[in-house]
C-alpha cells in the first residue's frame, strides 16, 4: 500500500504521545482480558454443562441432603439413561488457602455420566480397589506437585478426624475448558466414617437422559415424584444449575460490564482528545494534502487509519499481555479454576478496540475532512 | 500575453471574467475582488503586488480552485472551474496546479523524496516511475543529494526548493506561488527566483506569483497591482499594449 509510509510517519511523529496512547489501549485491553477471564471462570460451568444432564438437589438448598434411596425410583422414570450421585466434602489441604473441590463419588457410574473427564483404565481400576483411593484433576495435581502414589491428607470442615487418601489416578478433561481441579474419592469410604445421622444421604444426583428434548418433562416428573415428602427435590438442567450457582455469587456479568464500560468510555475520551490534538497540530499539512489533490474522503480515511492502527496495536499488546498472564495459571489458588483467555474473548477484545478506535477517530477525522484549505492556510 | 481588460481571447490558458469575491465578517461585508478580468497565456510569468488585504492571495486561491468566487468565472485550459464540485476541483487541482507557499508547508516527518512524491501517490504510476519523476524534479531544483533529508535538516532555501519540486513533479499546467521568497534571505530568494524563471523559460511553465517584494516582482515578465480588489496598473509601462501588457 503506497500510503503506508504517510500513515506510519504520522503515527510515529510524537513518539511519547504515541507510546502513551498505545499504552492506554494496552492497559484497557489487558483489563478487558482479565475481566473476560474472570467472567469466563464464573460462567464456564454453564458453557461446558452437558445438554443431556440434569441435576437433582434438595428443594430447600444444595447443602441439604437427599436420601440415597431416591436413586432407584429416579432410574425407573422413562427417558432416564443413568444416574450418579456425590457428596461435598469441603476439606482443605494443609491450610485454608489451598481450596479445591472434593467430592465423594459413586464409582459405578461416575465415568458413565461424565465421559468427558477421562482416567486411564489401569489407574481407575487401582482406585476402585483402594478404599482410600483418590483421583485428582490434572490442574490440581500440577498445582500441588502431586504424583500417583502420594499420600494426601485432607482436613474436612465439618467431618471429624483426619482423612488420608492415596492418589491412584489423574483425570483429564477432553475439552480445554473442562474442570480439572476436582478431587474424587469413594463414597463408600465417606459412608463408613460419617456419623449415623448422615449415613444413607447424598448431596445431589446427576442424571443423563436419553434425549435432551425430554429434559423438561423428566425434571418435572422427578420433582413431582418426591413432592410433599420430607426431602422434596429441585431438578434442573446442568446448565441452569450452573447458571444459578453463578447467580448466587452476585451479578458478576453486570459488575464486569460496568467496569469494562467505564474503562472503555474513559479510553474513548482519552484517545479522542489525542486524535483531536494530533489533527489540530497538522492543520496546515492536511490543507496542503488537499491542495495538491488529496480528496476530503482520503483525509478522513487517513485520520481514521491512524486511529485504528493505534487501537489495533494497543489492543493486541494488551490482549497479548493478558494471555501471557493467564498462561501462569490461576493466581487465586483455586477460586478461579477456569483461568484462561479464550479465543472468543480475544476476538471480542479486538472488536471493542477497533470500535473505540473508530469512535475516537471519527470526530477529528470528520473535522479534517471538512477542513477548507483556504481557512486552514490562513490560520497558519 | 497578459491582459486585464477582459477582451475576448479564447486561446488564453487562464481566463478570469468579472470575478467578484465577498466575505462576511460579522455584520460587515468585505468586497475583496470586484469584477476582475485576467488572461494569462502559457509560459507567462505574472507577479501580483499590492497592500495587505488587497486580494492577491484570494485571487490566487480562486485561480487555483481552492476557493470559489462570489460571481464571475474562471476557465483554465478550457475547463470552467467555477462550477465544479469540491471533489471535481480536487481532481482538477491534482492535474493542473502546482502550489508553492511562503512557509514551504512540507510534511516534517517525511523526507524530501517522500514530500515530493506525495502528489504522485494519487496517480497510477508504478513505484519505479514515481522514483524517476521525483529524482528528475529534485535534480531540476538541485537537491539530488538531499533526497533522504528531512525538512528540519534543510535550510529555508532548500526547503522551498523541495516545495517547488513537489509543485512541478506531476507536471502541472501552471504554478501558483504565494510569496515564495517571503521567508527567505536575499541570497536564497534570488536562488528561488532563478529557479522559478528557469521553470518558465526552459520548461514553459506559466507562473502566477504573489509578492510584496518589488525586487522579486521584477523577475516576473509582468507585474500587476491589486488595490482593493481591482487591477489598477501595470508595473512595466513599456510592456503595455493596446488593452494588454506584454
Amino acid at each position: 500500500m503506497k500510503f503506508r509510509g504517510l500513515i506510519f510517519a504520522n503515527l510515529f511523529r510524537k513518539k511519547i504521545r504515541f507510546s502513551l496512547t498505545i499504552g492506554s489501549f494496552a492497559v484497557a485491553l489487558f483489563l478487558f482480558g482479565l475481566l473476560a477471564v474472570v467472567r469466563g471462570a464464573f460462567s464456564q460451568g454453564v458453557e461446558v454443562a452437558g445438554a443431556d444432564r440434569l441435576v437433582v438437589i434438595n428443594r430447600v438448598s444444595i447443602i441439604q441432603p437427599l436420601p440415597l434411596s431416591y436413586r432407584e425410583r429416579i432410574l425407573q422414570l422413562r427417558g432416564v439413561k443413568m444416574i450418579t450421585f456425590a457428596n461435598w466434602f469441603g476439606g482443605v489441604y494443609q491450610d485454608e488457602r489451598n481450596f479445591f473441590p472434593q467430592f465423594a463419588i459413586d464409582i459405578e457410574n461416575q465415568r458413565k455420566v461424565y465421559p468427558e473427564l477421562t482416567v486411564p483404565e489401569d489407574q481407575w481400576q487401582t482406585f476402585v480397589k483402594d478404599r482410600q483411593g483418590a483421583i485428582v484433576g490434572a490442574a490440581t495435581a500440577k498445582r500441588f506437585g502431586w504424583k500417583i502414589g502420594d499420600r494426601i491428607p485432607l482436613k474436612s470442615s465439618f467431618l471429624p478426624g483426619p482423612w488420608e487418601f492415596n492418589l491412584d489416578g489423574i483425570y483429564h478433561g477432553q475439552r480445554r475448558q473442562d474442570d480439572e481441579t476436582q478431587f474424587w474419592f469413594q463414597r463408600n469410604y465417606l459412608e463408613e466414617r460419617v456419623p449415623d445421622r448422615l449415613k444413607g444421604q447424598i448431596g445431589w444426583y446427576v442424571l443423563r437422559v436419553e434425549n435432551p428434548d425430554d429434559s423438561v418433562r423428566i425434571a418435572k416428573e422427578v420433582d413431582e415424584l418426591f413432592a410433599n415428602s420430607p426431602y422434596e427435590t429441585r431438578t434442573e438442567t446442568e446448565k441452569a444449575f450452573a447458571a444459578g450457582w453463578v447467580k448466587q455469587m452476585g451479578n458478576i456479568e453486570f459488575l464486569i460490564l460496568s467496569i469494562g464500560g467505564v474503562v472503555f468510555f474513559t479510553l474513548l475520551l482519552v484517545t479522542g482528545n489525542t486524535m483531536a490534538i494530533a489533527v489540530r497540530e497538522r492543520t496546515a499539512e492536511l490543507a496542503v494534502l488537499k491542495a495538491v489533490g488529496y480528496s476530503d474522503r482520503f483525509v478522513l480515511l487517513l485520520v481514521l487509519a491512524e486511529s485504528l492502527l493505534i487501537a489495533i496495536l494497543g489492543g493486541a499488546l494488551g490482549l497479548g499481555l493478558a494471555k501471557l498472564f493467564t498462561l501462569g495459571g490461576d493466581p487465586t489458588r483455586g477460586l478461579l479454576p477456569f483461568f484462561y483467555l479464550p479465543l472468543k474473548a480475544i476476538i471480542s477484545g479486538l472488536g471493542v478496540a477497533l470500535a473505540v478506535g473508530v469512535a475516537s477517530g471519527l470526530l477529528p477525522a470528520v473535522g479534517a475532512m471538512r477542513l477548507r484549505v483556504v481557512d486552514a492556510l490562513r490560520r497558519v | 500575453m497578459v491582459r486585464v481588460d477582459g477582451g475576448r481571447d479564447s486561446s488564453s490558458l487562464i481566463q478570469a471574467r468579472g470575478l467578484d469575491k465577498k466575505y462576511q465578517r460579522g455584520s460587515e461585508e468585505i468586497h475583496v475582488l470586484q469584477g476582475l478580468n485576467l488572461d494569462v497565456d502559457k509560459g507567462d510569468f505574472v507577479a501580483f503586488m499590492g497592500p495587505s488585504g488587497s486580494g492577491k492571495t484570494t485571487l490566487l486561491n480562486l485561480i487555483g480552485g481552492l476557493d470559489v468566487p462570489s460571481a464571475g468565472s474562471i476557465t483554465v485550459a478550457a475547463d470552467e472551474i467555477t462550477h465544479m464540485s469540491r471533489s471535481k476541483l480536487t481532481e482538477w487541482r491534482a492535474r493542473h496546479v502546482g502550489f508553492v507557499f511562503q512557509m514551504y508547508n512540507l510534511i516534517p516527518v517525511l523526507t524530501a523524496f517522500q514530500n515530493v512524491e506525495l502528489p504522485l501517490l494519487l496517480t497510477k504510476l508504478s513505484k519505479a516511475d514515481r522514483r524517476n519523476h521525483v529524482e528528475t524534479a529534485l535534480a531540476i531544483v538541485g537537491l539530488v543529494d538531499r533526497t533522504d533529508h528531512y525538512p528540519r535538516q534543510l535550510s529555508g532555501g532548500q526547503e522551498q526548493r523541495v516545495a517547488i519540486a513537489r509543485a512541478i513533479v506531476s507536471d502541472p499546467t501552471f504554478l501558483l506561488c504565494d510569496e515564495p521568497t517571503g521567508d527567505l534571505d536575499r541570497k536564497s530568494a534570488d536562488e528561488i527566483m532563478n529557479l522559478i524563471q528557469r521553470l518558465v523559460k526552459e520548461f514553459g511553465k506559466s507562473v502566477l506569483m504573489v509578492t510584496h517584494d518589488p525586487v522579486v516582482a521584477q523577475r516576473a515578465d509582468v507585474t500587476l497591482h491589486l488595490e482593493k480588489g481591482v487591477l489598477v496598473e501595470a508595473a512595466k509601462p513599456e510592456g503595455v499594449t493596446a488593452g494588454g501588457l506584454a
